[in-house]
């Protein structure tokens, strides 16, 4: 059972960077200046019984493992702390501006795969030097561009010039087409390098010389072999996809002015609202583990050399 | 993203880091590249604009004139001119310094640290391996911009922390690399052979070891600057790095968005540098890359 071993090899191997991720977490917390109690206290009335209560409340009398542990164990059960903010579970916080994060990025991610598999299944082979070269240098760009300024163009350009789309919040399917397309471009331009990458190496491989030699039509060649070939090391890129989706929604969030997880984050991360900014940062973590590993388990079933080793 | 490294017993000094099979390497006369000479020649230019910017901008960066405030560019200000009438091309040219400084400290503290990590779990025994390996997981684990955020709650804002932040999130690619080269060069026949001789532990690190592992850390280095002034660019947009009225290309992004729908070249020229910066580095860190695997370029 090779397979299964993999698997289960897998599995721990994720469970493992959860764990240290969290704990990471952890020390972050210890490491912030500043006392917890201050954090907590903030501008709200400020005497000893008040600091004395805030101190039983959160349990901040405890020796540091038990506080650890405990931490560990309210995590592991979903608890993900107070902020010290607004004075609400962070769950709560996170929860109501999951929705409009979630589909900015899900949209971000149909955009930009689909794209980068048309532009590279149309620039692959060696015969359009032209379209290759131009989409090449165009990728460049998207890549080195910093997807705000791609935003900034697009928002100067549709929305103001030419009034196509609204300039902020996030009324309507309208609202969501530029941040859409500036997450989507910078995606779409590295994975279609990778993606022509691979679509160039699978093309040398033999079978596509049978493939053709049993009178196979070219876009078949291309579409039902060659593709399914170079898929692979992309799939083995959807952790990173993540991490830019979540990273990108707090920069796009902030140039279009719309409510969600980015914005949530950035308004933590200047007031130091540390529950919040460790909660979102230790479930993109934790997310980021599961789509890898999700990602390894996909590789796994598709490729059987993988199962050696 | 990982790169994995197979096994394979190479005995060579320089160990290719992925060999492409597919292209043929054999063309012996290169041709003269025009991308990769303009990309140079931006470079050269932007060191120049770090180290010496009174060459190409004598003027004062913060010089504001209030006469001339959101003006167009023209031949006195090519670059046109912001809010408080401050020239714009000014400003970019002395920016470079302090975006490439922190590109530079970023990417520094990346490779310092990855070399080291990863030199380490190489040679050490499985256990410290596995535990050093599964660190490096855990912290590519969390997004870059994420990570940097994280630890600009916990030190502040400001030019240090940021540079601090990218340096600790782009370490784990280095450390990777590092370690599986390391792994290579500890088969090779030429430290076997040192060992038989009888050569101390440390000695043979410095001596055979460690200049075979840095093979492939410059050219990342230099992709992951390109990433790195793009990370900065991207956090102290957010306004987390350089305050104003600082010249660093971020700030002036993040100034300049208020003023767009009437002066578009306060943004898009500071952004095309960072732009332009970013595709250079890529241009010639690929082209070495390239040069480095055996590879026609």
């Amino acid at each position: 059972m090779s397979l299964l071993r993999a698997v289960a090899r897998r599995v721990a191997a994720g469970l493992v960077v959860l764990w240290a991720a969290a704990t990471a977490a952890y020390l972050a917390l210890l490491a912030a200046p500043g006392n917890t109690v201050d954090s907590i206290v903030g501008d709200g009335a400020d005497t000893p019984q008040i600091r004395a209560q805030i101190v039983t409340e959160w349990g901040l009398d405890r020796p540091p493992v038990v506080q650890y542990l405990d931490y560990l164990w309210r995590l592991a059960g979903g608890d993900l702390g107070r902020s010290y903010l607004l004075q609400r579970p962070v769950a709560e916080v996170i929860g109501e501006q999951l929705a409009p994060t979630a589909t900015l990025a899900v949209a971000a991610a149909g955009l930009g795969v689909l794209l980068a598999v048309v532009v590279a299944v149309g620039t692959t082979g060696r015969r359009r030097r032209w379209p290759r070269r131009v989409s090449s240098a165009a990728e460049l760009l998207l890549v080195s561009t910093p997807p705000f300024l791609i935003g900034i163009v697009l928002l100067s350009v549709l929305s103001f010039r030419y009034g196509l789309f609204p300039v902020a919040g996030d009324q309507g399917p309208a609202a969501l087409v530029l941040p859409t397309l500036t997450l989507a471009l910078p995606i779409a331009g590295l994975l279609a390098q990778v993606l022509r990458d691979g679509l160039d190496r699978a093309l040398d491989e033999p079978f596509v010389l049978t493939a053709r030699a049993r009178g196979v039509r070219e876009r078949a060649v291309l579409l039902r072999h060659a593709l399914r070939h170079a898929l692979l090391p992309t799939v083995t890129l959807a952790g990173w996809l993540f991490g830019v989706l979540l990273g990108g929604a707090v920069v796009v969030e902030q140039v279009f002015g719309r409510p969600g997880l980015g914005q949530v984050t950035l308004s933590a991360v200047t007031s130091k609202d540390m529950p919040v900014v460790l909660a979102v940062v230790t479930l993109s973590a934790a997310v980021y583990v599961l789509v890898n590993t999700a990602a390894d388990l996909t590789c796994l079933l598709v490729d059987p050399r993988l199962r050696r080793s | 993203m990982t790169v994995t490294l197979g096994p394979t017993p190479t005995a060579g000094a320089a160990v290719p880091l992925a060999t492409d099979p597919s292209t043929p390497a054999g063309r012996r006369r290169t041709r003269p590249r025009p991308g990769l000479l303009v990309a140079g020649a931006y470079l050269v230019l932007l060191v120049v604009a770090a180290v010496l910017p009174a060459l190409l901008a004598p003027g004062d960066p913060l010089a504001a004139d209030p006469r001339a405030t959101l003006a167009a560019p023209d031949p006195a200000h090519w670059f046109g001119t912001d809010q408080l009438g401050r020239d714009v091309w000014t400003r970019v040219v002395h920016g470079a310094g302090h975006s490439l400084t922190i590109g530079l400290a970023a990417t520094g503290i990346a490779v310092t640290g990855g070399v080291l990590l990863g030199l380490l779990a190489g040679l050490a025994h499985r256990f410290a391996d596995e535990t050093l390996s599964r660190s490096f997981d855990a912290l590519s684990a969390f997004p870059l911009l994420l990570l940097a955020l994280l630890f600009i709650t916990v030190t502040g804002p400001g030019t240090a922390s940021l540079l601090v932040a990218i340096g600790i999130a782009t370490l784990p690619h280095h450390a990777r690399v590092v370690r599986g080269q390391t792994l290579l060069v500890r088969r090779a026949g030429y430290v076997e052979q040192a060992v038989s001789f009888g050569l101390s532990r440390p000695r043979l690190v410095w001596r055979h070891v460690l200049p075979n592992v840095l093979g492939p850390v410059p050219v990342l280095a230099v992709i992951g600057l390109g990433e790195a002034v793009l990370a900065a660019a991207g956090l102290s947009f957010l306004g987390l790095g350089p305050q104003p009225p600082s010249p660093e290309w971020g700030a002036m992004l993040s100034e300049g968005r208020n003023y767009l729908q009437v002066a578009w070249w306060m943004t898009v020229l500071p952004g095309a540098a960072v732009t332009a910066t970013v595709v250079a580095l890529t241009v010639v860190g690929r082209h070495w890359q390239a040069r480095f695997d055996g590879r026609r370029p």
